[in-house]
């Protein structure tokens, strides 16, 4: 082994205690002989136990639990039309509270906005922000396989990437967002000049992304499933053609 | 196989009516928090209000963002619980933070240092070690605060959880939904940022 980018950053690992046995060892047999990591160990040290003084941690000030408590119970009270009151000792209202549960969902549902409706919103918000800041790509490639190797890496799964020109929508390329609390690929499409945000993440249980459509502020969102994964088609395109693009895309 | 499998028509109100509505309530029907989840919610997530705020606090550079941040995420965390499988608590909810913080950011306060990835590639060039190592022992707790402070956001979060929150790697990967190569090449960067911050400022006049 020797003095490199990779010992310096396997250096900081084996200060941190994250490195296995075998590459502990490495490091040992490393520092043993190089007098420069061995000071550069030592110094990283001294900055670690300057960085553990407790004046850098900001503790939260006591009236923000209280704040954080009485909105959460507001919140609750809100979204299910039943009080919610002191957290505690209501596991024996379990039963009541299910029927509550459901009372309300057909009652409310109407009301308060669908995790569905705020996902499509941040759909919107995704594919408007990509167009505002000038980022619509981080790879812009027409070629299937220059986006997909792309994302290796940056992403926890493998996104499926199709280039459509021949059914008239083009790919442009593709970039890193972020959507229901998660990384996931964005695919960029274009069709006469409208920009189509493509996005596709893996499937959680329990997130309301189901299939289904939506137009907010002039945007239409077409959302669907398929083999564990999520997609979702953004555009100012109007529904017919972005329909269009979907079945191409599930083909 | 070539039939679009979605509903045929764009709801433009939230009525409780109609196909949409109705799935809906078949797909999820646990929107609403049970008892024991409410139970499940106090017992992991809000015990971490402490790092919850300090990781905003950093992010956001500012204590009242930083309450808002905080009590914004809570409202997050209590909305996503149903997808919450279990785990540890404080990472889920600092995932949460982090990204609450920088959507906080983005409307308009808070501007974010941000490193481009060719800026951060370059980084590894070295400062001559010396005397000015024990500089780092003696440094004072508003020095390094101070460094931290001015540290691009990617390095000040991985110093921020790693040293401060005490997260480890894999935890750490998960709450900035990276790598954990990346992960590692952060810190490795942030320290030597921080440390060259700490040599400049101690230079640049009277501590």
């Amino acid at each position: 082994m020797s003095c490199g980018e990779q010992t310096e950053i396997l250096l900081h690992a084996y200060l941190d205690g994250e490195l296995d046995a075998a590459r502990s060892l490495e490091i040992e047999r490393h520092l043993s002989g190089c007098a420069r990591c061995t000071a550069e160990l030592e110094s990283h040290r001294a900055l670690r136990s300057a960085l553990a003084d407790d004046s850098l941690y900001f503790e939260a000030p006591d009236h923000l639990e209280k704040r954080v408590r009485a909105e959460l119970r507001k919140a609750a009270r809100a979204s299910r039309g039943v009080p919610f009151p002191a957290w505690r000792g209501l596991a024996a209202a379990a039963s009541l509270a299910a029927m509550a549960v459901l009372v309300w969902a057909l009652v409310a549902m109407g009301r308060t906005p669908s995790r569905e409706a705020l996902l499509d919103q941040e759909l919107v918000s995704a594919h408007v922000r990509s167009l505002m800041a000038d980022h619509l790509t981080d790879v812009p490639s027409s070629d299937q396989h220059t986006v997909k190797p792309w994302f290796n890496g940056k992403v926890d799964f493998s996104p499926e990437v199709r280039d459509l020109s021949g059914d008239g929508y083009p790919l442009v390329g593709g970039r890193l967002d972020y959507v229901d609390g998660r990384g996931a690929a964005a695919l960029v499409y274009e069709r006469r000049k409208h920009a189509i945000n493509v996005f596709v993440w893996p499937a959680q249980d329990g997130s309301g992304a189901g299939q289904g459509e939506a137009a907010i502020r002039g945007y239409n969102v077409i959302r669907w499933r398929r083999a564990g994964t999520t997609y979702a088609a953004v555009s100012d395109l109007n529904m017919a053609e972005l329909r269009e693009l979907v079945r191409d895309l599930q083909r | 196989m070539m039939r679009l499998a979605v509903v045929g028509r764009a709801p433009r109100s939230r009525s409780a009516t109609g196909p949409r509505a109705v799935s809906a309530i078949q797909r999820e029907p646990k929107r609403s928090l049970s008892p024991a989840d409410q139970e499940r919610f106090e017992r992991t997530v809000l015990p971490h209000l402490r790092a919850a705020y300090n990781l905003a606090r950093w992010l956001t550079r500012n204590p009242e963002d930083a309450e808002d941040v905080v009590q914004e995420s809570y409202l997050r965390a209590l909305r996503f619980f149903a997808g919450f499988r279990g785990g540890d608590g404080k990472a889920w909810l600092l995932t949460i933070v982090r990204h609450t913080s920088y959507t906080a950011g983005r409307r308009g306060r808070a501007a974010q240092a941000t490193v481009g990835l060719e800026e951060a590639m370059e980084d590894v060039e070295d400062d001559a070690l010396g005397p000015e190592e024990l500089l780092l022992q003696k440094a004072s707790g508003a020095a390094v605060a101070e460094a931290l402070r001015e540290l691009p956001v990617e390095f000040r979060e991985a110093l921020v959880l790693r040293e401060l929150e005490g997260l480890s790697y894999k935890e750490m990967a998960e709450v900035t939904q990276v790598p954990i190569g990346t992960v590692m090449s952060r810190l490795a960067r942030g320290r030597q940022r921080l440390r060259r911050l700490l040599q400049e400022h101690d230079r640049g006049g009277p501590a």
